[in-house]
């Protein structure tokens, strides 16, 4: 309550408009990362990505996703800096040089608040910083929905011998650690990483794994799984090729009261023949 | 004058000091395409349970400038996740220039490298070739190490490798 007041002076005016808060509508849009490689090999190797958001997997043709809070975590723990960055009309893409061995997260993070609302009889939508939310949306505002919205992007890349220290989790929201290393995937060998919630094992949520190529076969061919009370998943490759995995949690922890939280997960994992 | 080589040999076969060995001839395959380049190949040794014992040899492009060559070692796909990208190439004694078509045998010394390590046991011989623009092909010949007779092991490549010969003496 405390914090909620101090970033919302609104905050009261608000809880009493966010009686009714109905769960997100589904959306069909995926987003993703698709890496140029993801094992490389020699002294100074570029990975180039492609970044979008849409349909199916993985192709262009819907939006190009923002890089804000695009974030390249080198295997020494600090920061790469990506290269040549556009927007493009169906994609974003942006470089950057494997200049250390090891292992590289490439992530598209963050936070955001989502409100909609009716106003005049017609419906508003809006997404912002929690900040510009006290600015922007009137606190009485008919018929407010808010959800406060926490997401990673992400995929990883390696250059010589896999590593894991960009590997550790931040311990917010909804993240990926390894228990098979995501740079070290074959068809034929299952894999098993370890889904966290705030830093702790978020046990018995859905993970879904989609392989890449939709355009090329009539079935969507989802795996369903389900994580342990280790928050452990475990998952068989139906053969070589780039998969999307992901997860959704929805709770109450937002930080902000009445406000529920929808956290969310998505990686690119290339697993080799 | 011939006796005196013949007299030689015969001694050097009487003399159990003589180091085992592991020769392997393998055959990169005459291949009509438009754009041709040697292949990238690599003979490892390996456990029954597929982990790397030791790199015997790697040919690659280890002379381009910067080292450019290197950039290409991960598509020695099996090779690269079993032993290569834990190597810091180029290794003294493993790695080797690209070879061109026709046949070649390379000898290991067992006194020498990752076979004087080697504990005794059921072991694989591993060759695999990939070659830029096109494909990738591994063979695997079993074998007994050390070697207490003379042994062959032959296997038969269909794309990348022609046939490759295994060849230990104890």
């Amino acid at each position: 309550m405390m914090r909620f007041s101090r970033t919302f002076p609104a905050c009261r005016r608000l809880m009493l408009a966010a009686v009714l808060l109905l769960p997100l509508p589904a959306t069909a849009h995926r987003a993703w990362m698709l890496p140029s490689a993801t094992v490389l090999s020699g002294e100074n190797p570029w990975v180039t990505v492609d970044a979008a958001i849409s349909n199916d997997l993985f192709y262009f043709e819907h939006m190009p996703m923002a890089l804000d809070g695009l974030t390249i975590t080198a295997p020494d723990g600090s920061q790469a800096r990506p290269e040549n960055q556009s927007r493009g009309r169906y994609r974003s893409t942006f470089d950057f040089r494997l200049d250390q061995p090891g292992t590289y997260r490439v992530a598209v993070a963050g936070d955001t608040l989502m409100a909609s609302w009716r106003q005049d009889g017609q419906p508003r939508r809006w997404r912002g910083t929690r900040e510009a939310f006290a600015r922007e949306v009137p606190a009485n505002a008919e018929g407010l929905r808010v959800t406060f919205g926490q997401r990673r992007i992400e995929f990883f890349a390696t250059r010589g011998a896999p590593t894991d220290r960009a590997l550790q989790p931040g311990n917010e929201g909804l993240e990926l650690v390894p228990v098979t290393h995501p740079n070290d995937l074959v068809a034929g060998e299952s894999a098993r990483f370890r889904m966290l919630l705030d830093g702790k094992p978020a046990a018995g949520i859905e993970v879904s794994v989609i392989p890449g190529g939709k355009r090329y076969r009539d079935e969507l061919g989802e795996m369903k799984l389900k994580t342990d009370e280790e928050g452990v998943v475990e998952v068989t490759w139906k053969g070589p090729g780039m998969y999307w995995l992901s997860a959704t949690v929805r709770d109450d922890r937002s930080g902000i009261p009445n406000v529920p939280r929808v956290a969310s997960y998505a990686a690119t994992l290339e697993v080799l023949p | 004058m011939r006796i005196l080589p013949i007299l030689a040999l015969a001694g050097m076969a009487a003399t159990p000091a003589a180091a085992a060995e592991l020769s392997v001839t393998l055959e990169i395959p005459r291949l009509d395409v438009a754009e041709y380049h040697r292949p990238y190949v690599a003979i490892w040794v390996e456990r029954p349970d597929q982990k790397a014992a030791g790199t015997l040899a790697v040919w690659y492009d280890l002379d381009m400038r910067n080292n450019e060559g290197e950039k290409w070692l991960k598509d020695i796909r099996q090779w690269w996740r079993r032993a290569g990208r834990e190597l810091r190439m180029p290794v003294d004694g493993v790695s080797g220039a690209t070879r061109a078509p026709g046949r070649h045998t390379q000898a290991f010394d067992a006194a020498k490298g990752p076979l004087s390590e080697l504990p005794p046991g059921t072991y694989n011989l591993v060759v695999e070739a990939v070659r830029e623009v096109g494909g990738r092909e591994m063979l695997r010949l079993p074998f007994q190490w050390p070697p207490a007779s003379a042994q062959t092991a032959t296997a038969q490549g269909s794309s990348e490798l022609g046939a490759v010969t295994l060849n230990l003496r104890p």
